[in-house]
């Protein structure tokens, strides 16, 4: 009945403007914040190629611009663009990077709670309840900022970004499990699992290969608003001085470190990096939310 | 009834787990001997400090010593301010409070009509624009918002100020900043940003919610007896959509003091989250155990609360389950 | 006040879609006078409830009346502002739904919704509606209505819940009255008090009333004039009598025809063996077993069930599905178990091939023996293949995600019954056997109907050459044309490949075409168990006596049989 074509996708998808152009948004982004060495016009952590002489620049179509910096530069000349690139690219690998092991822990929970139910279920869950009762940013706060006062600070700085997306993939774990250990109660009780059983399928192989694949919907639509979420926390961790260091900041630290000068009118360095930053979120979200209606139709 | 004694225990058990990892905290990252003494004392002096704390006694003993004191709003000295924690707490909560409340206050009145509103008329082009404008407040970062209110409302345009807490005014015998119009004018921002978050998530749930509920069988026997559109709505879909969103805004509300530390940090808010951010960099390993457990409390009454209210609205619940 | 009460002509009603406008309903005439009991009878799809919403003013979006008028004493509906038809809902027309376990709001108590409906129809004061309230409850039969006005949904059972439900509908005194399937989801025992109810306050009230039924013997029963539906259009229609005694249209003869009976066991189900081709050879590879006598065997049986929501700490409440005293199905013989909804017949079935645990007891299989002693894995594996299982809902009994040649390989492979380039052969060959093209394996299942689907899940059991077949409801959520079409599968199968069945099953007619012996359960018992022409002509208790009382009967109609022609399969 709710035959889906592959056609019906992209009718779906193309009559969306909206979503046509956030999912265009966000390839580019990806692209050019992977390929940020190659795109960048300028190298702007390298103290070899920056010239304190270049701070301070407003952008290029401003009057006292230099045209080499597009959209000028910080207080210590380096190139905004530049450094916005560089800094999407840790924003998206934090953001992907903890979403992907929110998903990995969250699935494997649910997977085993939803379908063995017992002892199992009633401790896991009963973690996760707790865990949920905390916010994710705050838990992720806590445990970042926890690691800060113990690790020795070079430590901390050198792996910030595996912390980070530590802390944000433990802090998001249990959305996943919930919304996937629901799923497969519900496909648990289908009949389908009970003919497999009735074949004597092992339980891996009615997990894996029946279950799995009927509960990855929803997992989708979350991990893609997860990503919004974690990017957003990243930037957040960061500009509270719990992220990524200043050597090599992310778009939250970009926004942390301009957002000091803002009295003194110098407003590009936070306007570009929080413009960035936000057009990224928005994207992920509204291709989330059209995920989310196209699988589920009778929202509509 | 019963459920809500089960809701009780086991809100308890929560505590102690918070306690749990406030105490591990306490007890593990950082050394309190060497964050009390200084560099030239001797071995002998921090062991006879040490058996003095009660450091050398069983884990137990001191994690029950630790829950006891806890218990009686004891736990500890801060060692960056060399004051007492709870004292400390009991200066910066009321005004965190006053962030919460007033924004948490805003955001429900302002979530629940217009979530209603954009559930029935989903085509609407009213509703079109607030669901555009939900997706922005739910997508930006606050202190990305705080700093961009800053710099229009204090840097461009000098209306508002940038930082602090303003005057504070006594009513009906509670002291609180938003009963001076100082007071008030430092609050507008921050509020407004703590509120716009949550705005977004609770009325995107509604509107959800509302969805749901307006496809049900009872509902379409609803409009099938007869019943006028304001009373189908109102009565009938409202309260049914009700009952999840109530354990949503519970959540919301743990969430909201987790936000305030941002907003707090943005625009210097001398509140509980300026106070955790200190003692992260500071090391303050008492306040930082401390805050965790008073944050844990907040959350576990506002559940428990939740739950009561669930009891409320929901027979199948008071029937002791379905 | 002379003309019919409702009249609709030429109606047309339209599913606007980008592949073009799909019609549900198209030319479609009929009258319905007071006092009288319209049926509106037609397969799946074949747009009845549509015509009832449309009436309503509820089409569901974004379907439209394209055509036609829907007069009311003569006022046009369809012409109606949307605020004029709203006034007449409740007030002129009332609607009841099929399901009353979600036709009432859980949050408000029964007493609060109909003196609301009261309230508000009759535009009474609040204290007035309540007193009327009672009267109403009282009216439908609910016994102290006092009580029940303060009572919630759920503690209603289904019953009672429908009788409410009429309540509501009837609360602005409408002057027809549509029911869309208002007993489908009741048990025989509660449908027949619900049909007679609708009757009282039809004759009572001089109601006019639509009823919107798929089901053949709830018309014969409650109907004083009929209307057949097919793809929406109207295939025949005349006095209830006349219709299903003396049918016309070929399609409303091919639908009586299906019906199973129940006052005889009927020959069309047991035709004799069709043939043995080279994939039934494949089929009845490895039974060479002569042997007689029972099959299995099982001591006393329970089953518990602890009630989910009885809390983290709590004592837990107990709740017994399953109290039998022991059972046994000879090798070769179909046993029937029937039993109203939550009686216990599906458990019992899981349990007796080993999906399920009975909490005490054990189930003893002639060539396997205990099945809790069956534990390596080559024993498993040969007991898993001989004991395979069909059940009531082909939707969800096949992997969406799957191809259904993968859905039938996996069995196959998985059981080394088969490699290689052979087994697409015997996916091919096993689904012609089941009366599919062999190429259907190449499709997903969302791309089969429901009777086709439940041909795939019995292709996968077969897939396995299995002795013994588990039928979960096998029909129940088939067309009554599909429903025929199956049991004749399913019993050719049972007979070319010598299988042993337990056949689960509600419905008793289905119950007496396929079994040999018939057990009847309820509330977890088994009640009675004898020979199945006993259990239909000599029933022992009181209990199989009402369920055959009460059950709907079409058997009047069947004074035609020799006039029925062949049926062509649907």
């Amino acid at each position: 009945m709710l035959a889906k074509i592959r056609s019906d996708f992209w009718f779906e998808f193309l009559s969306s403007p909206v979503t046509v152009v956030s999912a265009a948004i966000i390839v580019v982004l990806v692209l050019a914040c992977t390929f940020a060495p190659l795109v960048a016009p300028h190298t702007p952590f390298d103290p070899a190629t920056i010239s304190i002489l270049d701070n301070n620049m407003p952008p290029a179509w401003v009057s006292g611009a230099d045209g080499r910096f597009l959209l000028g530069t910080d207080m210590q000349g380096r190139d905004v663009l530049s450094a916005m690139l560089y800094g999407g690219r840790i924003s998206l690998m934090v953001g992907l990077g903890a979403v992907a092991l929110s998903t990995l822990i969250g699935m494997a929970v649910g997977l085993a709670t939803g379908y063995f139910g017992g002892v199992t279920d009633a401790v896991l869950m009963r973690i996760a309840e707790i865990q949920f009762a905390f916010p994710p940013i705050l838990i992720a706060l806590l445990f970042n900022g926890v690691l800060k006062t113990t690790l020795p600070a070079d430590l901390f700085a050198r792996a910030a970004v595996p912390i980070m997306i530590l802390a944000i993939g433990l802090a998001g774990w249990v959305q996943f499990a919930r919304i996937v250990r629901a799923s497969v109660l519900v496909q648990r009780s289908q009949d389908y699992v009970a003919a497999c059983q009735a074949i004597g399928l092992p339980t891996i192989i009615i997990i894996l290969r029946h279950i799995t694949p009927n509960v990855l919907g929803p997992v989708l639509v979350l991990a893609m608003l997860q990503i919004a979420v974690a990017i957003v926390t990243e930037a957040t961790l960061s500009f509270l001085g719990l992220g990524t260091p200043l050597t090599a900041p992310s778009l939250g630290a970009l926004i942390q470190a301009g957002s000091q000068f803002l009295f003194s009118g110098i407003w590009w360095v936070v306007i570009f990096p929080g413009a960035m930053l936000l057009i990224m979120v928005v994207a992920f979200n509204l291709v989330a939310d059209w995920v989310r209606d196209y699988l589920n139709p009778r929202l509509r | 009834m019963y459920f809500l004694v089960t809701r009780l225990v086991q809100a308890s058990i929560v505590m102690l787990g918070v306690a749990l990892v406030g105490f591990l905290v306490f007890q593990f990252i950082g050394d309190p001997v060497l964050a009390l003494v200084g560099q030239e004392t001797t071995i002998e002096d921090r062991e006879a400090l040490r058996e003095r704390l009660g450091l050398n006694d069983p884990l137990l003993v001191q994690y029950a010593r630790f829950v006891g004191n806890a218990l009686q709003g004891d736990f500890g000295i801060s060692y960056s301010f060399n004051r007492d924690v709870s004292e400390m707490i009991a200066e910066r909560l009321p005004a965190t409070i006053e962030l919460v409340l007033l924004s948490g206050v805003l955001a429900l009145a302002l979530a629940i009509p217009a979530g209603i509103y954009t559930g029935i008329r989903r085509k609407g082009g009213l509703a079109q624009t607030i669901m555009a404008l939900s997706v922005i407040g739910v997508s930006i970062p606050s202190f990305l918002l705080g700093i961009l209110l800053i710099l229009v409302f204090s840097v461009w345009l000098n209306w508002l100020p940038s930082f602090g807490r303003g005057d504070v005014g006594t009513f009906l015998g509670i002291r609180s900043s938003l009963f001076t119009l100082d007071g008030l004018s430092h609050a507008l921002m921050p509020a407004a940003v703590l509120c716009l978050f949550q705005l977004g998530v609770i009325l995107r749930l509604i509107r959800a919610e509302m969805l749901e509920v307006l496809r049900t069988d009872y509902i379409r026997f609803a409009w099938a007896r007869g019943l006028p559109g304001r009373r189908v709505y109102m009565h009938h879909a409202l309260k049914n959509t009700l009952v999840p969103v109530v354990t949503a805004i519970g959540l919301q509300l743990s969430s909201l003091f987790a936000f305030s530390i941002i907003t707090e940090k943005v625009f210097q808010w001398p509140g509980m989250g300026s106070l955790l951010l200190h003692a992260i960099g500071q090391s303050d390993i008492p306040l930082l155990a401390a805050y965790l457990i008073f944050v844990g409390l907040v959350f576990t009454l506002s559940n428990l609360v939740v739950d009561a209210i669930y009891v409320a609205i929901d027979p199948r619940i008071r029937h002791g389950g379905r | 006040m002379t003309g019919p009460l409702l009249e609709i002509e030429g109606l047309r009603i339209t599913f606007p879609h980008r592949f073009g406008d799909f019609t549900a309903v198209q030319d479609f005439d009929m009258r319905v006078e007071r006092g009288e009991i319209v049926g509106l009878i037609g397969e799946s799809g074949a747009g009845k409830s549509t015509i009832g919403n449309a009436v309503m003013g509820l089409l569901a979006q974004p379907g439209r009346v394209s055509e036609g008028r829907i007069a009311l004493d003569g006022q046009d509906l369809t012409r109606l502002a949307p605020g004029a038809l709203a006034r007449l809902r409740g007030r002129r027309i009332g609607m009841i739904f099929q399901d009353p376990m979600t036709s009432l709001n859980p949050l408000l108590t029964i007493g609060d919704q109909l003196s609301e409906s009261i309230a508000v129809l009759q535009a009474v004061p609040a204290t007035q509606a309540r007193r009327m309230a009672v009267e109403r409850l009282a009216g439908v039969g609910i016994p102290e209505p006092e009580m029940r006005m303060r009572q919630y949904p759920h503690e209603f059972s289904g019953g009672m819940r429908q009788r409410v439900v009429i309540a509501l509908a009837l609360a602005g005194d409408p002057d027809l009255l549509i029911a869309d399937e208002p007993t489908t989801a009741l048990d025989v025992s509660v449908q027949k008090q619900v049909l007679d109810l609708i009757r009282a306050i039809c004759v009572d009230r001089s109601l006019g009333v639509i009823l919107v039924t798929h089901d053949m013997g709830v018309i014969a029963e409650t109907a004083d004039r009929v209307y057949v539906l097919r793809h929406g259009k109207r295939v025949e229609t005349g006095p209830t009598p006349a219709v299903l005694g003396r049918p016309k249209a070929d399609y409303t003869r091919q639908l009586i025809g299906a019906i199973p009976r129940m006052d005889k066991r009927e020959t069309r189900f047991s035709d004799p063996v069709r043939r043995v081709g080279e994939i039934d050879r494949w089929l009845l590879q490895g039974q060479s077993s002569e042997a007689t006598g029972d099959y299995l065997s099982t001591t006393p049986l329970t089953m518990d069930f602890a009630n989910p929501r009885s809390g983290f700490w709590g004592r837990r409440s107990v709740f017994r599905a399953v109290d039998v005293s022991g059972l046994s199905i000879r090798r070769g013989e179909v046993l029937g178990l029937v039993g109203e909804s939550g009686s216990g017949k599906s458990t019992l079935g899981r349990i007796l091939i080993g999906l399920q645990k009975p909490s005490t007891g054990s189930i003893t299989y002639a060539d396997h023996g205990a099945l809790a002693a069956i534990r390596s894995a080559p024993a498993r594996k040969a007991f898993r293949r001989d004991v395979q299982v069909v059940f009531q809902d082909p939707y969800s009994a096949l992997n969406g995600r799957m191809r259904v040649d993968r859905i039938l390989a996996e069995p196959i492979r998985y059981h080394g019954l088969a490699s290689g380039k052979e087994v697409g052969r015997l996916i091919g060959a096993l689904l012609e056997r089941v009366g599919l093209p062999p190429e259907s394996g190449r499709k997903y299942p969302h791309q089969f109907s429901g009777g086709q689907r439940q041909r795939i899940c019995i292709a996968r059991a077969l897939s396995l050459r299995p002795r013994f077949l588990l039928c979960d409801e096998p029909t129940s959520a088939l067309d009554v044309s599909i429903q025929a079409d199956m049991l004749a599968l399913l019993m050719e199968l049972k007979r070319s490949l010598g299988l042993t069945m337990l056949f689960v099953s509600h419905d008793l007619a289905v119950v007496r075409q396929v079994s040999d012996r018939v057990a009847v359960m309820r509330q977890g018992r088994i009640v009675e168990s004898q020979a199945a022409e006993m259990v239909f002509e000599a029933p022992q208790t009181d209990y199989t006596r009402m369920l055959l009382e009460t059950a709907p009967r079409v058997e009047g109609l069947h004074a035609l049989e020799g006039t029925l022609t062949e049926r062509t399969p649907v």
